[in-house]
């Protein structure tokens, strides 16, 4: 795959700018080291990452067999070689056993409970160049950071249509969004909902359990691709470029306090294969040094962007996101899965009878502008989308489809202590 | 004949039947209930802290006592705070102990369980704690002023029956309050096995959410029940381990 696909030129970008821009594109040698952590990154000592990279890269997945598959679904509890099996090619013929498997695992667990929530982002401002985001800092959009009374007002606008669970997003701007904004933003979160989560940049220890004192307990951060050659490839610039400040933010996070933590790769990124293994690997690992916490999956694809239409997803087809989801549900149980509004409705509504437990509903990925979509009026002021979305049912609509499912929507299954 | 009931923090119980109201629809509950000739179920106090068309308390008939867990707890601190929580969401007094450490297989911590019963009988609870079969922990559990105690069978939601079977026994045998078997129990002949030892009552949840007619497991689960029970008053025959004994005793032979 060639990064080309991603690289869009501005032309508001001064002369000056689009010169670092394309040397940057061009020239590895001009990048930074992003194995080096930035001054102010704290270091723990953990061998996870080296665990799970490990075995990320001698996974030979074309070396699995028919025979491996059907061993793997055989076995009550599914061992690492298993689960290696279940994302190989070798199973994509038995994808519809893989199916009802995940189905097993997942009722045994959850029921059949789907848990609805909403994203809220709040600023959009980035420091980073990462070339598939529509955030990113050399890309030409609408630019937006909300100030309290707004953040309120957008709260008040999505907790009267019913939500109870928000996940608050910024763009990775420490500058513009520091880490007092965000927690700021919890505290008003915690008296319009009954959970708060975070998606932002990582952050210290220190910062994680200020955050947690603000009232969030669950922190999501996505790695993009444990490949960390491709991972220079793609993030070219800023403080997300260190791969490993990145790939340790949540046991960070949790000795920071918090009650769980969220996992990601943006499948289409890098092999796929690959990255959900090392996705899911993390959580294991994680889970075996830190049991008491709560863990989930997302499965982000790659979606277009503002300015640029051409990024997809290549070669993760529904069938090969799905296959990846039933694998991670048998290999991991007990884990929450999250399907978010990047898919389309009828995977959405099929994935949450086999493996998702989770669903975004009232979805917007720009910045403030829930009452104009809630309502359907226009909106001048609000900050420009991350990606497109997909699903853009309404909470109610998701609430009364999920029921239609025959699933119990569940709105909130959390205290905060 | 004297009716069999069993106490709980003063309170009679005739059906021995706790039912679970995790993992499934709300408005399969009521009809659960009725089916199961329920008199106590319990509720996740996390998933009765909502706002609204969605309380789980609006589906459950007045007559039943409410039986709150403190699911999400990973110390006996949390396990107190949640307890006190339901307290003032109206549940009442009744509480049961759930402390997990263990987000995998959701296993009870039985050191901290001791910790939130005492806690917890002292500000006058009725204190119910799930706990791993473990004969220390029980009388622990009663000294610090437990209602019941409530071993697992197996892990949860496992539907794997009476994997602790010996231990449960060993349970029932030794301590003189009420013993409740708690998750894992899968299917009705499971719950009846546990009830023909003498346990003084069950407790289902994933069984009967997963099955494919929620309100008749639901009956078939009290029956199961009822049938144990009977025979643990009946008095269960003799069972041969192995072979079959001889019709003239080996000991026949002696004069005096």
């Amino acid at each position: 795959m060639s990064e080309n696909q991603f690289f869009i030129d501005s032309d508001k970008l001064s002369a000056k700018a689009l010169e670092k821009k394309h040397r940057l594109e061009n020239d590895p040698s001009s990048r930074a080291d992003h194995m080096a952590y930035l001054p102010g990154m704290e270091q723990i000592s953990s061998d996870i990452r080296d665990r799970v990279l490990h075995e990320m890269e001698h996974y030979d997945y074309e070396s699995y067999t028919d025979a491996d598959v059907r061993r793997a679904l055989a076995h009550e509890t599914c061992s690492v070689e298993d689960f290696k099996a279940l994302l190989s090619p070798a199973a994509l013929p038995h994808l519809e056993e893989m199916a009802e498997r995940a189905k097993l695992e997942t009722s045994r667990h959850f029921g059949n409970t789907v848990y609805l929530f909403t994203p809220l982002y709040i600023a959009n401002y980035c420091e980073n160049y990462c070339v598939y985001c529509g955030f990113n800092c050399y890309n030409d959009i609408r630019r937006k950071k909300l100030n309290f009374e707004e953040i309120k007002k957008e709260m008040k606008v999505i907790a009267d249509s019913g939500i109870e669970e928000i996940l608050i997003l910024t763009g990775e701007s420490r500058s513009k969004s520091d880490v007092n904004y965000i927690g700021e933003a919890c505290k008003l979160a915690s008296r319009y909902f009954r959970n708060v989560g975070l998606e932002i940049y990582p952050v210290n220890t220190d910062e994680y359990r200020y955050l947690h004192e603000c009232g969030a307990d669950y922190v999501t951060v996505f790695q993009e691709t444990y490949d960390s050659d491709k991972y220079e490839t793609l993030h070219l610039l800023g403080h997300k470029r260190v791969f490993p400040y990145r790939f340790d933010a949540q046991e960070r996070a949790i000795l920071g306090g918090m009650r769980g933590v969220g996992f990601s790769a943006l499948l289409g990124l890098s092999d796929f294969r690959k990255d959900a293994l090392a996705s899911a690997l993390h959580v294991y690992y994680l889970q075996r040094k830190y049991p008491h916490a709560e863990y989930s999956l997302s499965c982000p694809r790659l979606r277009p962007i503002i300015n640029n239409d051409k990024i997809n997803p290549l070669d993760v087809h529904e069938k090969e996101l799905c296959q990846v989801l039933c694998a991670y549900r048998i290999f991991l149980p007990y884990v929450g899965i999250t399907v978010s509004s990047r898919e389309q409705k009828h995977f959405r509504d099929g994935i949450v009878k086999i493996a998702a437990t989770k669903v975004s509903a009232g979805v917007s990925t720009g910045i403030g502008d829930h009452e104009s979509k809630y309502e359907g009026t226009a909106s001048e002021e609000a900050g420009d989308e991350q990606f497109e979305i997909s699903d853009g049912r309404s909470f109610d609509q998701m609430y009364q489809d999920m029921s239609e499912e025959g699933l119990q929507p569940v709105l909130n299954d959390y205290v905060y202590v | 004949m004297k009716k069999d009931t069993f106490t709980l923090g003063g309170k009679e119980f005739s059906s021995r039947f706790i039912l679970g109201s995790g993992k499934y629809s709300m408005e399969l509950i009521k009809a659960a209930v009725e089916n199961a000739g329920a008199q106590i179920i319990t509720l996740a106090v996390r998933r009765t802290n909502t706002k609204k068309n969605e309380s789980i308390l609006d589906h459950i008939p007045d007559n039943v006592t409410l039986l709150p867990n403190t699911s999400g707890a990973r110390d006996a601190q949390e396990a107190v705070r949640i307890a006190r929580m339901a307290r003032e969401l109206g549940c009442g007094n009744f509480v049961k102990i759930e402390i997990m450490r263990d987000s995998k297989y959701l296993l009870p911590d039985n050191v901290e369980t001791v910790k939130a019963t005492e806690l917890l009988a002292k500000e006058g609870f009725v204190v119910l704690p799930y706990m791993y079969p473990d004969l220390y922990t029980a009388r622990d559990l009663v000294n610090a002023g437990a209602a019941a105690v409530m071993p697992l069978g197996s892990p949860i939601g496992s539907n794997k029956g009476l994997a602790t079977k010996e231990f449960i026994q060993i349970l029932i045998d030794e301590i003189d309050l009420p013993v409740i078997v708690d998750a894992g129990i899968g299917k009705p002949s499971q719950a009846c096995e546990a009830m023909e030892m003498g346990a003084a009552a069950i407790m289902a949840n994933t069984a009967i959410a997963t099955a494919g007619d929620v309100p008749a497991m639901a009956g078939a689960f009290k029956n199961a029940i009822e049938a144990g029970r009977a025979a643990y008053l009946a008095g269960l025959g003799r069972v041969l381990e192995r072979g079959a004994s001889a019709s003239d005793p080996l000991t026949g032979f002696l004069r005096d």
